[in-house]
């Protein structure tokens, strides 16, 4: 069921599955995982003789495939898997394969609504995406790096335009890479490219290149910046004004530049997976002022509380809550919202989820095994053998909570305030 | 005596060297001995004393004897020491000399600096060279096409996304007829074990992987593998000079793990990627520590023994050697481990090589050097003569060793010494005395 606002959100606890079952005719089943509106539980499951199939809510899917692999379920609450049927490869969706098949399919990725689902295939050799089962026209030597737009209607990839000799050094460095957008290669190449990414209207994708061993540089659309840099990371588009941003190294230190012009004076020992509001007004990054020492930076100004390691970095949309994780040798984690660390020390924790409207902040935690919700600094007071990540109702003002306990899967709605 | 008299033709270095002009020589050393140098390169400038206590270090110089441009300080003395002197101001042929010494003739083992009185790394002196030739375009080429390989796949042998997977999946299902129930998990979050390999796994050493999964299957460990990069810890680049690839390299190979919520990072028996992880490419990155736990195989199945997880069918018979990686020994000093998973597994005596343990000498393959490829494999072979000499007066069959650069250059130098011996990973050797399941 989707979207979001159509999910059940009253308040209370469902028991959704008992217990977890291995039926008789399994030879093992595989990790659960949980349908975003928390009403199905999923695994894959080997059959006693021979072959794969899927248990969903206890139920086995009709179908069962040679072999099934990257259970995944899509926004929309679909279950897919990548499976393989007479040697040949495609996706099984809520248990029925596409009719299209490839020598090999993988690296499932879905459209921001769900509706379209993508994968990188290979067929005859020759690599590119499909989409909905349907792949590019155009396929090429090799293609890695898959992105999907936000709506699902392009997709994009780095691709290999020319065949290399074995240790051909020559033609690397002419450059034999670029970036193909639904099948069809930018007019560019580079000696190489590395992450491509669409605008959110999914009109323009942004790469980094490299276009000589020490030059590196931002490409929109196939034209490169007029600048180069020691070094760069992956751009992102801000969503308000289409520029790009990107970390960027200028003798050993690390800044922002947007459109080539630099925005955060290069000063630090590292900075990356910038997030931006959707207002473009606010940046946030993770950075290291000092050498091994990391922060989030908002607008070029670190916070004042430093970790080891700073990861899973994400912001509102109107930028008012910017959060991230910390931690000292994967140990010892700490939720750091606003520049404040909550209290609570945890053994792992996983990406902070802000409130569509902003305002209230939850992460998933373990501690001991045993896992939980942590909801704007105060810890959800029910511990499970396992939870998913929380998920806001559109208002923010209830909290989908979905876990196993023991082996049964729940599905909790809290109200925020409560939780 | 030195490398101007034993120059061997090498496609990369002549292409290098044949863009260079002394303007271009000049202005890229002094880049890089300004911005990327500092205190350590100078005091080790100022303070070697030219004692040649170093020279009792090195295989190279051992097996050359009376030839001091084999020593560490010889080395230095020929190259940075040069570039020092006349401030960048040196000719192509020079560039050409100097790359293929300090890609070739040493190994970056660091014995040398156990030896010094002063403690000078020879090492970083000649990885800071290898910086400059990087910077110059002038790098052998096989390791140079590593190096591309790495930055344009994430992995060091051309390993494209669906070989990575298929590969795993082909072993998942041999073993399987072996193992029943055995599984390879791929990109399962918040297990204890990432399990991360070197590109020859998949590409031609495909029983490690299997021999791996055994051990995880059997000793029951929560483990997994990522469906897609990051898989491959090994780097080149690290070796080559380009360290804004091997940057990259390491991250993706650390945010891979941390993506999967894992404990801990498992690496297998691997001594130069090793290095990469815990020391170099993650400080590259601005980590003082590697962000994500990471254990060589040695520890592992130290670790796996301890906890009874590793039973025994039969010992292994020996009685056996033991190479000791650079990396893993003298890097993060694993020697004790080793032999105690060593002398678990084997019946029969561990028969020494002297010196060893810290002190071992290099295999000759480490450091990049069996990456510079068949140009070179006389240079690395005839160059560890020393070892070759070592490994006879064990009088033993069989030579146990953690780390793939080990057995590729032990490799060439039993079969040029016509030794007569053979080579074991660890793994081999658990997979073949390990119980398994009754057929």
């Amino acid at each position: 069921m989707h979207p979001p606002s159509l999910w059940n959100w009253e308040p209370g606890q469902r028991v959704i599955l008992a217990a977890l079952k291995s039926p008789e005719d399994c030879a093992w089943v595989e990790e659960p995982h949980a349908s975003p509106d928390g009403e199905r539980l999923a695994s894959l499951a080997a059959l006693a003789e021979g072959g794969f199939s899927a248990l969903v809510n206890g139920e086995m899917w009709e179908n069962t495939f040679e072999k099934a692999w990257y259970p995944r379920f899509s926004p929309d609450g679909r279950f897919t898997a990548i499976v393989q049927q007479d040697g040949m490869w495609t996706l099984a969706v809520d248990g029925a394969a596409w009719e299209e098949s490839f020598d090999y399919l993988w690296g499932t990725e879905f459209s921001a609504e769900g509706d379209v689902i993508a994968a990188c295939i290979q067929s005859g050799g020759e690599y590119g995406l499909c989409l909905n089962g349907a792949p590019w026209e155009t396929l090429f030597e090799n293609a890695n790096q898959p992105v999907l737009s936000a709506d699902g209607q392009s997709s994009a990839a780095v691709v290999q335009l020319e065949s290399l000799k074995p240790a051909d050094l020559d033609d690397f460095h002419k450059g034999v890479f670029g970036v193909a957008v639904n099948g069809e290669a930018w007019d560019a190449n580079f000696m190489n490219v590395w992450t491509p990414t669409f605008d959110p209207q999914g009109k323009n994708v942004a790469a980094q290149v490299r276009t000589s061993l020490y030059d590196y540089s931002i490409a929109v659309n196939g034209k490169k910046w007029a600048g180069n840099y020691g070094c760069v990371w992956e751009p992102r588009f801000n969503p308000a004004s289409g520029t790009v941003v990107a970390p960027v190294r200028v003798k050993g230190a690390w800044g922002l530049a947007q459109d080539d012009q630099i925005i955060w004076e290069p000063r630090f020992a590292q900075c990356w997976h910038q997030v931006i509001s959707q207002d473009g007004k606010s940046i946030a990054a993770i950075v290291a002022p000092q050498f091994g020492q990391f922060t989030v930076a908002v607008n070029g100004k670190p916070w004042s509380v430093s970790l080891p390691v700073v990861t899973d970095l994400s912001i509102a949309r109107q930028g008012e809550v910017v959060a991230a994780l910390g931690c000292a040798d994967n140990r010892d984690w700490r939720v750091m919202v606003d520049g404040r660390l909550w209290d609570g020390v945890w053994d792992m924790a996983w990406a902070p989820v802000i409130s569509p409207s902003g305002g209230h902040v939850a992460v998933k935690v373990e501690r001991a095994g045993r896992q939980t919700v942590v909801v704007n600094g105060r810890v959800y007071p029910r511990e499970f053998t396992k939870v998913w990540e929380p998920i806001f109702s559109p208002d923010g003002t209830k909290l989908l909570i979905r876990a196993l306990d023991k082996d049964a899967f729940l599905r909790i709605v809290a109200e925020v305030g409560r939780a | 005596m030195g490398i101007t008299e034993r120059l061997i033709e090498d496609a990369g270095l002549r292409r290098g060297v044949s863009l260079l002009t002394p303007e271009k020589i000049e202005k890229t050393i002094v880049a890089v001995l300004q911005g990327e140098t500092g205190a350590r390169l100078k005091t080790y400038a100022e303070t070697c004393m030219r004692c040649g206590m170093c020279a009792e270090a090195c295989h190279f110089a051992l097996s050359h004897p009376g030839d001091p441009s084999y020593t560490p300080a010889g080395k230095v003395h020929q190259t940075m020491s040069v570039l020092l002197d006349k401030k960048g101001r040196v000719d192509p042929d020079f560039i050409y000399g100097m790359a293929q010494l300090a890609y070739t003739e040493c190994n970056l083992c660091r014995r040398c600096v156990h030896l010094c009185p002063i403690g000078i790394d020879t090492a970083y002196i000649m990885s800071t060279v290898r910086r400059i030739c990087h910077k110059l375009g002038c790098t052998p080429q096989y390791m140079q096409d590593t190096a591309h390989s790495h930055a344009s796949t994430f992995n060091q042998m051309w390993v494209k996304d669906d070989e990575w997977t298929d590969s795993l999946m082909w072993q998942e299902d041999e073993a399987r007829e072996e193992f029943p129930g055995l599984r390879i998990p791929l990109d399962k979050e918040g297990a204890d074990i990432y399990y991360s390999v070197i590109a020859p796994e998949p590409k031609f050493r495909t029983q490690l992987i299997y021999q791996a999964a055994a051990i995880m299957h059997m000793a029951g460990v929560d483990w997994t593998m990522p469906a897609q990069t990051g898989w491959d810890n090994s780097d080149m680049c690290m070796f080559s000079g380009d360290f804004e690839v091997m940057g990259r390299l390491k991250r993706q190979h650390f945010e891979s793990a941390q993506k999967l919520k894992v404990k801990r990072i498992v690496m297998g028996e691997c001594g130069h990627a090793f290095r990469s992880v815990y020391d170099v490419g993650n400080r590259w990155l601005g980590w003082r520590w590697h962000p994500v736990p990471v254990i060589h195989a040695v520890e592992f199945y130290w670790e796996l023994i301890q906890e009874g997880k590793i039973k025994l069918a039969k010992k292994f018979p020996g009685p056996v050697t033991i190479q000791d990686p650079c990396n893993i020994v003298r890097g993060r000093g694993l020697q004790q481990k080793l032999r105690e998973v060593t002398r678990f597994l084997v019946e029969g005596d561990i028969i020494e090589m002297h010196p060893n343990m810290e002190h071992n000498f290099c295999c000759a393959a480490g450091g990049g050097v069996i990456n510079c490829g068949p140009p070179f494999k006389n240079v690395r072979v005839e160059g560890n003569a020393v070892k070759a000499e070592q490994l006879k007066a064990t009088g033993v069959k069989t030579i146990i060793t953690p780390c793939h650069n080990c057995h590729g250059g032990l490799h060439d130098i039993i079969h040029h010494h016509k030794l007569g011996m053979d080579l074991k990973f660890l793994s081999d050797i658990i997979y073949e005395c390990m119980e398994k399941p009754e057929a």
